[in-house]
């Protein structure tokens, strides 16, 4: 066995990037797991920025060639998942519905990563009374439940009414606000170690100053979680805009389709039997949070050795750093990986469930 | 604030998810100290959620302007305005409406005119009712499965199980709810479709000079086995559907920890022993795995709360959540910041009790 003597083979750049890693390092059920999420994911994303192509009919279309739809239709013939009790087709609204999701999430996350790394970073730097209070603030933020949070937040935004792009905004920015703590805690617990790590000490001596440390030294360490923490909170993302959707506070059917509206407006229709108007929005909501849970679950998984697959380990265990998250990373945070960090895998990824 | 400067500046590094529980330096004191401190931390909770829900709120202009503008004219408008006091600067009334919260008082619906308070005693107890159904069901499908799946790790049993639990957590409350009605009230017709007893049960109920608002005991209080009966089925299916929704947390939860404890060094100790692997998860295992659920129970309640709105719209089940969505297509403000702020209250409360609970648990908690 001479290669025990020799060093770890490096995988090329591609290996190494996050997504393409973890398909490596995954076995048998585990890889199951996230190639179907990975799958679904992506069927998502292309449905998303497809709708227009793929759909039959408009979102907001109520009659075709041949005239009016009619109301609760049942599927088959030229609707195929059936009608609305608005007149509107099904299938189209599904479809549409994907491009709703999918820009309230990268809305949605994007605002709160930065937001929530900004204030994280701040905080966990600096310290003093101003990292007291915003931890205070988010702890009392992060308990409280997030869809209340969110209606309130829409409520401030758009005053309870919904508009065109504005509806799908105060959606997104009310997501927002709920996801920033969570970001806040992890950035900062992250920065509030690597504060105290040598080569931070050594970047002072030589002068940096502290946003120079702050961006290359820590911001650059403390950011391997984010990718877990984004796939978690995009398939919240969904679910609390279909919460808000359910609740009222969606989009108008004119302005856009949502899978909550939709499904709010299917209450009545499932009494007198009809299933097709809440079944397929309910499906795409099922299949896409779904989609990118699974993916984050793996990705979680694979990141803490107590959970990953047993032979994973043995065959593919080669530096420490390419068994994290983040290619190039170290596990210096603990063997949980990211529980080691957080509060645990178990909290991180079940705690921040919601509705 | 003084009990703000007691929080330590690291508390993201505990192991619970309630990270305000202050954590003491050094030995001595000991759980009442313990106690105190995490009872006082339960106060800027309430005071900053409140606080925040108020200013929020007010951004976009006074509650009645916002339930009735449109509908009166611009001078009836001021009136009730100034009658109500929104007219003064904003600084007085938040004082005065934390004075108020202080002493119990949430205020007058607008849509109604009634006491908030009244409100939420009287549909709170239809929520407590269903928060704990519900949990009841995710106690009952949650622990036991994450035990099977942690006993046949990485088998079909726990592959099956695991893809349960993210389906659980990726089904909406809202659309669970609607296939449980589909399909056992309209389309097999074994439980009622909504609500929360049928009406001749509910006046009877009415009657009872003790009722207390849980419908369960006052269906026992009647002594009327046929409206108990009436009462349970009418909860099934909502308890059914918010229960699930935390039974996927819990099965996960209870899974990652068992097998956490399976791998420790008293675990190696029984199984040398001779104890069945199967002993080892039903007697070993488990116990040390229930405490991160007893901390996780307090965000739950968070979650339970939300899904709560969720599912009494769904199934009509007149409680606080059902009120609030009522009230929010009413555009009724006043009844909406009462009832965030009493749900504040009750998410730092059980917090707080769950912590106590930890902490009398496992006293590693306490230091």
């Amino acid at each position: 066995m001479t290669r025990i003597d020799s060093p770890p083979r490096r995988p090329s750049r591609l290996a190494r990037l996050p997504i393409i890693h973890q398909l490596h390092q995954s076995v048998g059920l585990q890889r199951g797991m996230l190639v179907a999420g990975l799958v679904i994911t992506a069927l998502f994303v292309l449905t998303a920025i497809l709708a227009p192509l793929v759909a039959p009919y408009g979102y907001s279309q109520l009659r075709g060639p041949d005239g009016v739809f009619g109301a609760q239709q049942p599927p088959g013939g030229a609707h195929l998942f059936g009608t609305t009790v608005g007149g509107y087709d099904v299938l189209s609204r599904v479809l549409w519905g994907a491009q709703t999701a999918l820009f309230v999430i990268v809305v949605a996350v994007l605002l709160s990563i930065f937001a929530g790394v900004f204030l994280g970073l701040v905080s966990g730097y600096f310290g003093g009374w101003l990292d007291r209070v915003l931890v205070v603030v988010c702890d009392a933020v992060y308990a409280f439940p997030s869809l209340l949070l969110a209606i309130v937040m829409s409520i401030v935004i758009s005053g309870g009414k919904s508009d065109l792009v504005g509806g799908v905004m105060a959606a997104a920015i009310s997501i927002t606000v709920v996801f920033i703590p969570q970001y806040f805690r992890v950035i900062r617990a992250e920065t509030v170690r690597i504060k105290s790590e040598a080569y931070v000490e050594s970047a002072r001596v030589l002068g940096s100053g502290n946003i120079r440390i702050m961006v290359r030294h820590v911001l650059r360490n403390a950011t391997r979680t984010l990718p877990l923490i984004f796939t978690l909170n995009s398939s919240e993302a969904i679910l609390t805009l279909a919460g808000l959707g359910f609740l009222g506070f969606g989009i108008e059917p004119t302005a856009a389709s949502e899978w909550g509206y939709d499904l709010n407006k299917a209450i009545s229709d499932v009494s007198s039997g009809i299933w097709w108007t809440s079944l397929f929005p309910g499906l795409a909501i099922v299949l896409v949070v779904m989609g990118i849970t699974l993916v984050g679950e793996s990705l979680n998984d694979l990141a803490d050795p107590r959970l990953r697959g047993r032979r994973a380990v043995g065959a593919n265990a080669g530096l420490v750093a390419e068994t994290s998250v983040v290619p190039g990373g170290t596990l210096t945070a603990g063997p949980g990986g990211l529980g080691g960090l957080e509060s645990g895998p178990l909290h991180t990824n079940d705690g921040e469930a919601t509705s | 604030m003084t009990t703000v400067a007691t929080t330590p500046a690291a508390p993201a590094a505990g192991r619970q998810p309630t990270t305000t529980a202050p954590k003491k330096k050094g030995s001595g004191g000991g759980i009442i100290r313990y106690i105190v401190i995490r009872f006082l931390l339960i106060f800027p909770t309430i005071f900053i959620l409140v606080s925040m829900v108020f200013w929020l709120m007010r951004t976009t202009g006074d509650p009645i302007t916002a339930a009735l503008g449109g509908r009166l004219s611009a001078d009836q408008l001021a009136e009730r305005v100034a009658a109500a006091g929104y007219d003064r600067p904003i600084l007085v009334q938040y004082v005065e409406y934390l004075g108020q919260i202080f002493t119990g008082n949430f205020g007058t619906t607008i849509s109604t005119n009634r006491p908030v308070s009244e409100v939420l005693l009287t549909y709170g107890a239809a929520t407590a009712e269903l928060a704990f159904y519900a949990l009841l069901v995710a106690f009952i499908v949650g622990i036991p499965l994450g035990m099977v799946a942690a006993y046949w790790r990485d088998k079909s049993p726990d592959a099956s199980l695991r893809i349960f639990a993210i389906l659980c957590y990726a089904t909406p409350v809202f659309f669970s709810g609607l296939l449980f009605k589909l399909i056992f009230a309209v389309w097999l017709k074994v439980l009622p479709v909504a609500g929360r007893a049928s009406t001749s049960s509910e006046l009877q109920m009415q009657l009872l000079p003790g009722k207390t608002g849980l419908y369960t005991i006052d269906a026992i209080q009647t002594g009327n086995p046929a409206i108990l009966v009436d009462v349970l089925t009418h909860a099934v299916l909502p308890a059914l559907a918010l229960g699930l929704l935390t039974a996927g947390v819990f099965l996960r939860l209870v899974r990652t920890n068992v097998i956490g404890t399976l791998g420790t060094d008293y675990v190696d100790a029984a199984r040398s022993r001779g104890v069945s692997e199967f002993r080892l998860v039903r007697k070993h295992a488990y116990r040390p795995a229930l405490i991160p659920i007893i901390t996780v129970i307090g965000l739950q309640i968070a979650l339970l709360l939300g899904g709560a709105v969720l599912t009494e719209t769904t199934f009509e089940w007149k409680g606080l959540g059902f009120m609030l969505s009522e009230f929010l297509q009413a555009r009724d403000f006043v009844a909406v910041q009462g009832i965030v702020a009493l749900l504040a209250v009750i998410v730092a409360l059980s917090n707080f009790i769950v912590d106590i609970i930890a902490a009398l648990i496992d006293p590693r908690v306490r230091y």
